[in-house]
């Protein structure tokens, strides 16, 4: 029993550290950001690495990156802290985990604190390759803000699971919504980013937009096996697959926003319109988490706060 | 409906997609009004366009099935009713607008089956298409090379032999290769448009699955006593929710004992209370698999040729004798009692219309483990065992059982009944396990031999669940394929100046895999030429 306690104090210490690291990184790409305006006051080839639109780009559409060193560097060194911060949560998942003794995903906190790590695994995984530091900071923020709701108002020490919950289920279904909800995130990020940039003249080739397309076309099979891994076990706990309890219903509301995202996309016309639909998806992620586990009663109900 | 532009394969129009044989070619006479306005509205129907608007309004009408209480949702069958109590002028519209029953309310069967004839009518066509293609050889290449992906140009020893080697490579890479003349042309990811309809189509499937469930399944409650035993017919169920045409004369003859019932509680901690194991151990006799004993417990149904037994929840049972005023016992063994809060103090009523010399009833509170509560009040701490107390009040009087009208076991009809009294104040009792106290006026009385607990079965009978699995399936496979697998197609061809030139074409919105060409570039020998790559990336 002490062991537990300690593993799960540990968990706790960790989340508080990662949270002071992240805020760092968060301040380090203000800096950057800073820093490479006035930069770009000064030259006339530079692209502010956060947020912004290139004001310049080079003859392929293409921004140049010949920021001032001290701006670089400076992203740099919030992207390594951003990796840092990154492996304290996993690390306090992990510990949550040995704690709790089964999948660190039995309650609203533990979803919170999973779906951080994964949302920034997954984040610094797509980040590679592509134009598109400047999400960077965005997502870091979206992390912030989880994990610190996680952390102030869904907190619950660590318990054994109510008995319904007791099943290999809840690790394959629960983990699949965790991965496809923190790619929705990405990709939520990146349509957001990408409708801003849209309004300011960026085209369908945008980095921001291809970067969301890649990451909705690996979530949305993903969240469909989330959903029908989570009716075979309602099958198997409920004796029906599916029974319009308020989380399957919001489940189905967000596979069709997805389904219709991924449709508009190939409709002619329809390219803002697809981005609206992805970001509406997000939301109905969003509030299957939050408002329906907090405010509509159902069979669901095992927030635990 | 493919989720995917494809750009090559005459679908520029993917907006628009035309249907083979309605657009081709001038009719003999001009349709009539009626047939041109028919080809409209089966264009518009099967217009991507539509699916979208479909599919958003499909999102949009399940929305208020979330928040108002919805019948049939399992969580609270009281939730309308107590609506209806909360909202009497504003709930009468509502449900006349179905939305006590919104997935069952015509306005949204009329989206789905719009929405899937929709499908229907698109992805037929397009079966069509897929099998012609599947059977023709890859399409020739486009007149310029130059302006497609990848495109490469450069000078090779032996054309001959580059080209056959450019045959080989790809078709190590499994892509279909036809040689023709001077030309290579190689496609690869048709599985991709495969992937794409079975998804599409198992959608249908899942309707079929859903349907089979919907029109001839049934869902049922049943509590059952420890040591008593339940028998699968009709009259037997606490409720029976059948579907249409579910045949009820037909139920499974099979025949359940709850031979032990457990539960465990947390003990310590912040969770004090909280339920952390259950277990019912039941042994089954049945005309098709014989006999035998099983444990149910949450997430480990019991399944009897389809007809499975949920555990969905429990409650206590107590044992009271009631002895009339001759001295009979006119009631006793376990009644149930349902269970109102998270400690399981629970309510129930034991009616005994036989009583002599009038008929009695009795309104008792169950508390597993009572405690002194505010003003004097009983109240249960812990949902186990630790110290049960039953509260008892008592009526006289008639309970309305003669007059066929059914009537809860539940509840008392207190129409025709007074309450008992003693000395002006109504009467009430406290007993423990063993004792027995009197009723006033030499009416009876009560004793209290003990508790039963009791468990809570859900049993289901859905004949459409396989179907619905197998369309899980196959939609989770369609799906994968057709987002994951790029379709594209490459060609290598000797130019008009006798140079060797390569290039290729993504058929989705995904660019080639990066390296495909260049790969192949290595392979014919094709190096220090023209790269145009960079020109052809997005």
């Amino acid at each position: 029993m002490t062991q537990q306690l300690d593993l799960a104090g540990v968990s706790d210490v960790l989340v508080t550290s990662a949270l002071a690291v992240l805020s760092l990184a968060l301040v380090l790409y203000a800096t950057a950001a800073a820093l490479a305006r006035t930069g770009a006051a000064r030259g006339p080839r530079v692209l502010a690495p956060v947020g912004g639109v290139p004001r310049d780009a080079d003859d392929q559409g293409r921004p140049t990156r010949t920021t001032s060193g001290r701006a670089t560097s400076t992203g740099r060194a919030a992207l390594a802290l951003v990796m840092l911060g990154t492996a304290l949560v996993c690390l306090a998942v992990l510990a949550r985990g040995l704690a709790a003794g089964r999948a660190p995903w039995g309650n609203m906190y533990e979803f919170g604190l999973t779906g951080s790590a994964a949302v920034s695994v997954a984040f610094l995984l797509y980040l590679r390759g592509r134009e598109v530091g400047g999400l960077a900071a965005w997502l870091v923020a979206v992390v912030l803000v989880l994990l610190g709701v996680s952390v102030t108002s869904l907190y619950t020490p660590v318990d054994d699971l109510v008995p319904v919950l007791n099943s290999r289920w809840l690790v394959v279904h629960v983990a699949a919504a965790i991965v496809s909800g923190a790619l929705f995130t990405v990709g939520a990020v990146a349509t957001l980013a990408h409708l801003v940039r849209r309004r300011r003249g960026a085209g369908d080739d945008d980095p921001f937009a291809d970067l969301a397309h890649t990451v909705h076309l690996a979530a949305f099979p993903i969240w469909t096996f989330a959903v029908i891994a989570g009716a075979v076990w309602a099958e198997n706990a409920w004796g029906r697959y599916w029974g319009w309890d308020p989380k399957e219903t919001w489940a189905f509301i967000t596979w069709v926003l997805y389904a219709a995202h991924l449709h508009a996309l190939s409709t002619v016309g329809w390219r803002r319109g697809a981005s609206l639909l992805a970001v509406a998806g997000f939301l109905a992620f969003l509030f299957n988490f939050f408002g329906v586990n907090l405010w509509i009663p159902g069979l669901h109900s095992y927030a635990g706060v | 409906m493919e989720s995917q532009e494809s750009r090559a394969s005459g679908a520029q129009g993917v907006a628009e997609r035309p249907l083979p044989g309605l657009d081709r070619g001038t009719p003999s006479k001009p349709p009539s009004e009626l047939v041109a306005w028919a080809r409209w509205a089966w264009r518009r129907l099967t217009a991507m366009r539509t699916a979208v608007v479909l599919l958003i309004l499909l999102a949009s009408a399940s929305v208020p099935g979330s928040l108002l209480p919805q019948r049939g949702v399992a969580s609270d069958p009281s939730a309308v009713p107590i609506y209806y109590r909360e909202h009497p002028d504003l709930a009468p519209w509502l449900d006349r607008l179905s939305l006590f029953d919104v997935y069952s309310a015509p306005w949204f069967a009329a989206i789905y089956v719009l929405l899937l004839i929709s499908m229907t009518g698109c992805v037929v066509p397009r079966c069509a298409r897929l099998w012609r293609e599947v059977r023709s050889a890859p399409p020739a290449a486009p007149r310029r090379l130059s302006k497609e992906d990848g495109y490469m140009r450069g000078e090779v020893d032996e054309v001959e032999d580059a080209l056959e080697a450019a045959a080989r490579h790809l078709r190590r890479r499994r892509f279909r290769v036809v040689r023709h003349g001077a030309e290579v042309k190689a496609e690869k990811g048709q599985v991709r448009e495969l992937g794409n309809l079975a998804f599409h189509l198992s959608l249908l499937v899942l309707l079929v699955g859903v349907a089979g469930g919907r029109l001839f399944g049934y869902e049922g409650r049943v509590a059952v006593v420890e040591g008593s035993t339940f028998a699968n017919v009709a009259s037997s169920y606490d409720a029976l929710t059948p579907a249409p045409w579910a045949d009820l004369a037909a139920l499974e003859p099979l025949e359940l004992t709850l031979d032990d019932f457990s539960a465990e509680f947390e003990t310590e901690g912040p969770r004090f209370g909280e339920p952390r194991g259950f277990d019912a151990t039941v042994s089954y006799s049945s005309a098709e698999e014989g006999e035998g004993t099983f444990a149910v417990r949450p997430n480990r149904p019991l399944d009897i040729g389809g007809t499975k037994f949920f555990l969905t929840g429990h409650g206590y049972a107590p044992e009271l004798t009631v002895r009339d005023g001759n001295g009979d016992v006119a009631a006793s063994g376990p009644t149930i009692f349902l269970p109102v809060d998270q400690t399981f103090t629970s309510d129930g009523v034991v009616k005994v219309p036989d009583a002599r010399p009038t008929s009695l009833a009795l309104q008792g509170l169950f508390l597993p483990t009572g405690v002194e509560g505010p003003e004097g009040m009983g109240v249960s701490a812990f949902p186990g065992l630790v110290n049960p107390i039953v509260q008892l009040s008592a009526y006289t009087g008639d309970l309305g059982l003669d007059d066929g009208s059914p009537q809860s076991v539940f509840t008392l009809d207190f129409t025709d009944l007074d309450r008992v009294e003693r000395n002006g104040e109504p009467w009430r009792a406290s007993l423990a396990p063993g004792q027995t106290v009197r009723l006033p006026d030499g009416l009876g009385s009560v004793t209290f031999d003990g508790v039963s607990p009791f468990a809570n079965f859900q049993v289901a009978r859905d004949p459409g669940k396989e179907i619905s699995l197998v369309a899980a399936i196959l939609l989770l496979g369609g799906l994968t394929t057709s987002l994951a697998v790029r379709r594209r197609r490459v060609w290598v061809r000797r130019g008009d100046d006798g140079l060797l030139e390569l290039a290729g074409r993504s058929l989705s919105r995904r660019p080639l895999p990066p390296d495909e060409l260049v790969m192949l570039a290595t392979a014919v020998g094709l190096s220090g030429g023209t790269d145009k790559r960079r020109e052809g990336e997005r």
